[in-house]
């Protein structure tokens, strides 16, 4: 039965990498800049379960913590550079 | 207790939510990669990573619970701030694509 869950967790990280890498193919391919910053926000989401992956196969909590960073900095990073797009700044006076 | 010693009441459906989430995540961003206009591609992504980051986050709570034989539920952090941020990002882009097309209407896929 762990061989099962050992199993999942490879195929999830296998998912995983696939989803950045197609992330990664819209990011230097996409037409406009508002394609690049969603398939930023996609490539983070994506590492963040990685992450979790990694976590959940150790067995240890330090990855939850960076996961949660990574969670909270790119939606910072999404949301300042979707109101550059959208306002031309990011913190208007 | 280590990963090994699961027992199978934990590690099934854990595994079961762990194949679902890597599946529903896969395929949002191949939709990303795939999809013709901006509009279609803004819906694969915001769809499918926040119901593949529900699956797996439950399937860790799941698994991290039964290691620690006691009520660990700190992933619920993740999640419910992954379903509060990601309409809010998809809202925004899609408000800065529509100013940057000048205000007008998506255009429909091409035949």
């Amino acid at each position: 039965m762990n061989s099962l869950l050992s199993f999942a967790i490879g195929f999830a990280q296998f998912c995983f990498v696939l989803a950045m890498l197609a992330a990664a193919f819209r990011l230097l391919r996409g037409p406009s800049a508002q394609d690049r910053v969603l398939a930023l926000d996609t490539f983070y989401m994506n590492g963040m379960l990685t992450l979790l992956m990694l976590g959940i196969r150790s067995g240890t909590t330090v990855y939850f913590d960076i996961a949660l960073l990574i969670a909270l900095f790119g939606f910072v990073g999404s949301v300042a550079l979707a109101k550059f797009l959208l306002r031309g700044e990011v913190i208007e006076p | 207790m280590t990963l090994e010693s699961l027992s199978a009441w934990v590690a099934l459906p854990a595994a079961i939510l762990l194949i679902l989430g890597g599946l529903f995540t896969a395929i949002g961003s191949l939709g990303l990669a795939r999809l013709g206009t901006f509009f279609q591609r803004m819906h694969a992504p915001s769809l499918g990573n926040t119901l593949g980051t529900g699956c797996v986050l439950i399937a860790s709570v799941l698994v991290s619970t039964a290691l620690a034989n006691r009520p660990v539920a700190h992933e619920i952090l993740i999640t419910v701030f992954i379903v509060i941020t990601a309409p809010m990002t998809a809202m925004l882009l899609i408000r800065a694509a529509v100013h940057r097309s000048g205000g007008r209407p998506a255009p429909g896929p091409k035949p």
